[in-house]
């Protein structure tokens, strides 16, 4: 059928290195967790990878006792211009490694491995190299001449982007003079682990950094320990606001980066091409696995008709399968919990009386896969409307004039993020002004940089991470 | 015979009994009747709530220098006022009179400071970010929405301006309790915020019981924020807790802690901190080319 078919070009998978078996890292060394080892699968195949440990609540105990040795003795006191250096060298070796953390990457989490290698793994490093140059230069942040380091930080982070989540919490963290002791996701703990490794090797003082693999509960005592001074979180809302709940009347600090259920807007004189791109990169991109994912496509009525065949043939191009093929552009779902969990929203939008079209893919045998979907004549009350799915799942609706449209994206508990698209430089600023939420891309989407500010208005938590803005989260002034 | 003023509610630039028809006496630190406050209710804190909320598109999206322009209106009225204003302190917290004057010069003082903050604030926090790639990127600080705000209890003029003019100086609009017994001050100050081309709404000011009408603005789910400087230190974790459950920003004495010291000095210059509290922070990101 296609006029030009691809040739497979995957890489390595030795590229990994993969281990038998992984352990949790407290106060500089590797051991067993006192929790139950767990086997981390490739999702796109259900073959497993490794075993991992998992930690316990005494676990979770030592670790924190490790982080507030190392907080008191060694780094909350150490200068500046000492923490960059460690700073920079971690950033040095996220770099070196870079192949071998993007392959792991796609192979524990899903992900296509041109994602992996283009995004992920450079900006993990990327934000190291930027908070670096913010450890010697606190009192110049705008938070006061001296502010000073919280203490320890728990910090507890998704399955979506799994190192760069873990560089997003551990490099302000530290620039700042915190400790920390961080939770990877269940589904996705090898690369904050192989990261541990790294900090082993670039000789961070013991306790400065522990890393805990485990599930719900691990988080849980984390979050609730009494022995740190403040939480951070990236997740679900729900689980955002048991936290919020958890740590009310506590004194101790919270930050958190919760759901979004993003509004993408395309104005009738919008760069057609352009947009459809755009469309495809804001919610295709991670499969969907994106909490600023643009979910909801809010098209002008007098485009539609050739916004949405243009994107269904755009949506023909792409390549569903091997994550680790350099063509792939769709990889696997993270896990059966999360394919089970966008299935039923996905049907519900059938039951709901909107209007489902798959992209022609062909879907694997083994491991967990959505082909890209569109759901048209959706109603704002629908729940494909109103709650986030997590996956490659775009619902759409269309709008007349621009208030409509900022009325219905704003119309949200979610804050997080928003699209617009229009060649009219006065429309986009005009839309962007008026958009309750925390990261507006006109004309472009899902774009990151570790110099960005990142978060949500509403629902979609508080506080920021990236920029100068990011250090506010972990100093007290 | 002098004419003696009814002391009411302010909502939506209007003074309303409570709707429940309840008042309660005030009594000056001597203990002589002073009068009887209107008691709001917890349908005037959702009444007041919808205020907020209808007076917020046009508060935040007025300019910085209108809004800076109205909250030094604010410090006029307050200065034309100053007598009435030093004889209200003086009854509520028993001070004499050059210790309230001091009060009221301080309250100006203090409007004026936020005043000037208005159309700074975004240039001290907000800026462009120097982003790795063809794209021009911008930060900007933006009202978090409806505040409910609980003014201390005992500093009825200084410490109610100093938690209610950060919020609205950031573009904010408020739902005030105030001090319960010592809310008359208050409710002057209501008055002089009618007359100070501060749209109705922005700021709504109900005289009664923090206790009382607190949780409903802490669970209110159109409330975006919450400040509970007024509140019980053994009341700050439940409120807190009711807070989490819209994810709303929260400013709270001593992070929240019942065991934290008591009302902080109002005396002192303020920190950035409330009107940090309750900004968001937006990031704007637009390609470069040709």
């Amino acid at each position: 059928m296609a006029i030009f078919d691809y040739a497979p070009a995957p890489e390595s998978r030795d590229l990994a290195r993969l281990k038998p078996h992984y352990g949790i890292f407290i106060d500089g060394a590797f051991r067993d967790g006192t929790g139950e080892a767990i086997k981390t699968i490739n999702p796109a195949t259900e073959e497993p990878l490794a075993e991992v440990a998992e930690a316990g609540v005494s676990d979770v105990d030592d670790a924190v006792r490790a982080a507030r040795r190392a907080y008191d003795n060694v780094w909350g006191s150490m200068p500046g211009r000492e923490r960059a250096k460690y700073l920079y060298r971690i950033a040095r070796a996220i770099q070196e490694r870079g192949r071998e953390l993007a392959v792991l990457e796609s192979l524990d989490n899903g992900k296509p491995i041109k994602e992996s290698r283009d995004t992920d793994i450079p900006l993990a490093a990327a934000h190291f190299f930027y908070y670096a140059g913010w450890a010697d230069k606190l009192g110049y942040a705008g938070f006061g001449p001296n502010p000073q380091p919280l203490g320890v930080a728990g910090q507890v982070i998704p399955w979506n982007f799994p190192l760069l989540m873990a560089a997003w919490k551990i490099a302000p963290a530290l620039a700042a003079g915190n400790t920390v002791v961080l939770k990877p996701a269940e589904t996705t703990p090898l690369t904050a682990l192989v990261l541990a490794e790294i900090i082993a090797e670039c000789d961070l003082p013991p306790g400065v950094v522990n890393i805990l693999a485990g599930g719900p509960e691990v988080g849980q005592a984390l979050t609730e320990h009494p022995g740190i001074d403040k939480v951070a979180f990236t997740g679900s809302t729900e689980v955002g606001k048991a936290i919020q709940r958890a740590l009310a009347g506590t004194g101790r600090r919270l930050s958190l980066e919760l759901g979004g259920k993003a509004a993408n807007i395309i104005f009738e004189d919008a760069p057609i091409d352009q947009a459809v791109e755009g469309i495809v990169n804001g919610i295709f991109f991670n499969q969907g696995h994106v909490c600023c994912a643009g979910s909801r496509l809010l098209v002008q009525e007098s485009i539609a008709d050739e916004v949405l065949p243009a994107l269904q043939r755009r949506l023909g191009t792409l390549r569903m399968g091997d994550p680790l093929d350099k063509n792939t552009d769709i990889g696997a779902i993270n896990s059966a919990v999360q394919l089970a969990r966008i299935r039923e929203l996905a049907d519900s939008g059938d039951d709901e009386g909107a209007s489902r079209w798959t992209a022609p893919c062909d879907i694997p045998d083994r491991g967990f896969w959505f082909p890209p979907t569109i759901f048209t004549g959706v109603s704002q009350a629908n729940r494909i409307a109103r709650e986030e799915i997590f996956g490659p799942v775009l619902s759409v609706l269309t709008f007349r004039t621009p208030s409509e449209a900022v009325e219905k994206a704003n119309n949200t508990p979610y804050g997080l993020s928003a699209g617009i698209w229009s060649e009219k430089g006065s429309r986009i600023l005009w839309t962007a002004q008026r958009l309750r939420a925390g990261v507006v891309w006109a004309n472009t989407f899902n774009r990151f940089d570790p110099a960005s500010p990142f978060g949500g208005y509403k629902e979609s938590g508080f506080g920021r991470e990236g920029g100068r803005h990011g250090l506010e989260a972990y100093l007290a002034y | 015979m002098t004419v003696r003023k009814t002391y009411k509610l302010y909502i939506g630039g209007a003074f309303p009994r409570s709707e429940s028809g309840r008042v309660y006496p005030v009594t000056s630190s001597s203990g002589d009747l002073l009068a009887q406050a209107a008691q709001a209710s917890r349908k005037d804190v959702r009444d007041a709530v919808v205020a907020a909320r209808g007076a917020f598109a046009g508060w935040s999206g007025a300019t910085a220098y209108n809004r800076g322009q109205v909250i030094y209106r604010i410090a006029e009225m307050l200065e034309g006022r100053r007598d009435q204003f030093a004889a209200e302190v003086a009854a509520a917290e028993g001070l004499g009179t050059a210790a309230a004057e001091g009060i009221v010069d301080a309250s100006v003082d203090r409007l004026v400071w936020y005043a000037g903050w208005t159309d700074k604030y975004a240039q001290i926090t907000g800026g462009a970010n120097p982003v790795s790639g063809p794209y021009i990127n911008y930060s900007v600080p933006e009202p978090s929405g409806v505040i409910g705000v609980l003014a201390p209890q005992q500093s009825s003029l200084l410490g109610l301006i100093s938690v209610v003019a950060p919020v609205i100086a950031m573009g904010n609009t408020c739902v005030v309790v105030s001090s319960f017994a010592r809310p008359l001050p208050a409710i002057s100050l209501a008055e002089a915020l009618g007359t100070s081309d501060l749209p109705g709404g922005v700021v709504n000011v109900l005289s009664g019981s923090a206790a009382e009408l607190a949780p409903w603005l802490a669970a209110h789910r159109d409330v975006n924020g919450i400040d509970i400087t007024g509140a019980a230190p053994e009341g700050r974790a439940n409120l807190l807790r009711s807070a989490s459950d819209t994810v709303k920003r929260t400013y709270s004495p001593a992070g929240g802690r019942a065991d934290g010291p008591g009302e902080e000095d109002w005396a002192t210059e303020p920190a950035l901190r409330r009107m940090a509290a309750f900004v968001e922070t937006k990031t704007v990101w637009h390609p470069l080319g040709i």
